[in-house]
């Protein structure tokens, strides 16, 4: 089975330096950068899939040129190959805008799944797999927790999350999935899987290269704008409540009807 | 005439309209006021009628269109193919829909297919000269931004919890429609729907939500962590470590890689509040955590922190409540 799957550069949550530019985009020279969460678990799951059926896992990203240091971490994890689409005409780029390049990027590309990760922790509109399915006139299986490919019959099954359960989806592939953290904890790269991502292929390519003109996707067409930004005010100071059980029981329940929660 | 604004009417699990689509619409209805514009709404089902009913207390028109496919076929695809194609031939200028799983969905596949823009996640939107304008939560919190458009036309997702439901004054009405075309994307087949025995009430939409961590346990521990929930009316949360080591599913995970939630009480027990959860609930208007730690990094933003072991607080605080009840 040929897997690729969506990987995207964020700055790293937990190193809580993010900001915005100026002109309100994402400043991505304050933060270290680190793979999208979700997008590590869609890469375990494709993984985890190589591995029992065959085949070979490819990356594509859409992110600035100094993205390949994370992409080699996602390589390290064990993919066999990279495609970065970055462009100087990209930074500012809206979701609309991403998932026109990224369309263009997979169309020449030939896979049975592609994955991508439910939302990205810096946008976080979790828009752009329902959008690029939509262009390349895939299946679109949505927030898998199971992914079961029969690669005899052409076909994927899916576990979607849904309210009460799962929706137990099917189509044929090649099909895209949203992939969530339910699949699995990610796999952390090996030394041998680091020393190997050295030597892993690693393409650059620009809008030019796919044929997407800077009229169909650039930060110059970003369909939205950042237009003010305000730190949200702090909360109140907190209230400790150091007291026996009993008592300290007494005074939450207090505080909660005193702020009419129950 | 300035094109109209939609409303999305999403089908709920019960087959009626979702949650999240009255606080879409009453979004909605702000906007359309603010901004002179007609206020639609627009439902896409196999059996559309109850949903549609349901909206029309929100806005003074709906579009039911009814299709088949979506019976056995997953939604939003097909959702979002009838709406693009009936877009296009009532040319609205704006399209709000819910940020949950079936709105974010729908949001990108109208987005790719009519080359609209996408304004995600809003937690409040006003009205400007340039159409709307909408907050979101960005960086876990730490900052608010506001954007709009660049251009006259797009689609908005709405957080679940952010605008209280207000039907219209006065109820709207109900109207067939159609449109003519084939659905040219492929569908996907719904081969089976899977209850689970132990499903637990959603916590998009809870107004009380008690969450468990590491420091519960087990799986042991959330059986008390579902009775005092239960005492509130509640949903039960919990962190990634939790649902990581199988004591909770998935589904009722909060935080970067699990759901945001914007509960009125959030009761955090046994939950240290790394970011990663931080990000999930903070915006919750009132956090109560109950810790061993007093420095656990969720004291620095919680409302109230009661220092202590959880098996004994829990259970006080469980009597106590049922005390109060008799």
């Amino acid at each position: 089975m040929q897997i690729v799957v969506l990987v995207k550069p964020v700055p790293d949550p937990a190193a809580g330096a993010e900001r915005l530019t100026p002109d309100g985009q994402l400043d991505r020279a304050a933060s270290p950068a680190v793979v999208n969460a979700n997008d590590e678990y869609a890469l375990e799951a494709a993984l985890k899939l190589v591995t029992a059926h065959g085949g070979e896992v490819s990356l594509v990203s859409m992110a600035p040129a100094a993205a390949p240091e994370t992409m080699r971490k996602a390589l390290a994890m064990g993919a066999h190959r990279g495609l970065l689409v970055t462009d100087d005409a990209l930074p500012g780029a809206c979701t609309l805008s991403t998932t026109r390049v990224l369309a263009a990027a997979l169309r020449d590309l030939e896979f049975d799944l592609l994955l991508a990760g439910a939302d990205t922790s810096d946008g976080g509109a979790g828009v752009v797999p329902a959008g690029v399915a939509a262009l390349l006139g895939l299946p679109y299986l949505s927030y898998a927790a199971k992914i079961e490919p029969s690669p005899d019959a052409g076909t994927v099954r899916v576990h979607r999350i849904a309210p009460n359960g799962f929706d137990v989806l099917e189509a044929p592939m090649p099909a895209l999935v949203v992939c969530t953290q339910a699949l699995g904890e990610p796999r952390y790269p090996s030394l041998k899987g680091i020393m190997a991502a050295r030597s892993r292929e690693l393409a650059t390519k620009g809008l030019a290269d796919l044929g997407v003109s800077s009229d169909e996707a650039s930060g110059a067409v970003a369909t939205t704008r950042v237009v003010d930004s305000t730190t949200p005010p702090p909360r109140p100071p907190t209230r400790v409540i150091r007291e026996p059980a009993d008592e300290a029981a007494r005074q939450l329940v207090a505080f909660m009807a005193e702020r009419r929660l129950i | 005439m300035p094109g109209s604004i939609w409303v999305h009417g999403e089908i709920g699990a019960d087959g009626g309209l979702a949650r999240i689509s009255t606080e879409v619409a009453t979004v909605g209805r702000a906007l359309a006021e603010a901004g002179g514009r007609e206020l639609v709404g627009v439902v896409v089902s196999a059996e559309p009628a109850a949903a549609a009913a349901e909206l029309a207390r929100f806005v003074p028109r709906v579009m039911a269109m009814t299709e088949p496919t979506t019976a056995d076929h997953a939604a939003g695809t097909i959702v979002g193919q009838r709406l693009a194609a009936l877009a296009q031939r009532e040319q609205p200028d704006y399209i709000v829909t819910g940020a949950g799983a079936e709105g974010r969905d729908l949001a990108g596949v109208l987005s790719a297919l009519l080359g609209w823009g996408v304004l995600a996640n809003a937690t409040s939107a006003s009205w400007s000269d340039d159409g709307p304008l909408v907050v979101m939560s960005v960086f876990g919190g730490k900052l608010n931004t506001t954007s709009g458009f660049t251009g006259s036309r797009g689609i908005v997702t709405v957080r679940p919890n952010v605008a209280t439901a207000e039907p219209a004054a006065t109820p709207g009405s109900v109207e067939p429609v159609s449109v003519e075309g084939e659905l040219s994307l492929p569908m996907v087949k719904v081969v089976d729907r899977i209850e689970e025995a132990t499903a637990a009430a959603p916590i998009e939409e809870a107004k009380v939500i008690v969450a468990g961590g590491r420091g519960i346990g087990g799986p042991d521990g959330f059986t008390m962590v579902q009775e005092l929930a239960g005492l509130l009316h509640g949903a039960v949360g919990a962190t990634r470590a939790a649902v990581d080591s199988g004591w909770i599913g998935y589904s009722q995970q909060i935080g970067q890689t699990g759901k945001i939630v914007k509960p009125q009480l959030y009761l955090a027990l046994g939950v240290s509040g790394a970011i990663q959860h931080k990000v999930g609930m903070q915006t919750a208007e009132t956090i109560v955590a109950i810790n061993r730690d007093p420095d656990a990094p969720i004291a620095d933003f919680a409302d109230v922190v009661v220092v202590g072991d959880l098996f004994e607080v829990v259970p006080a605080l469980i009597a106590e409540l049922r005390a109060r009840q008799v």
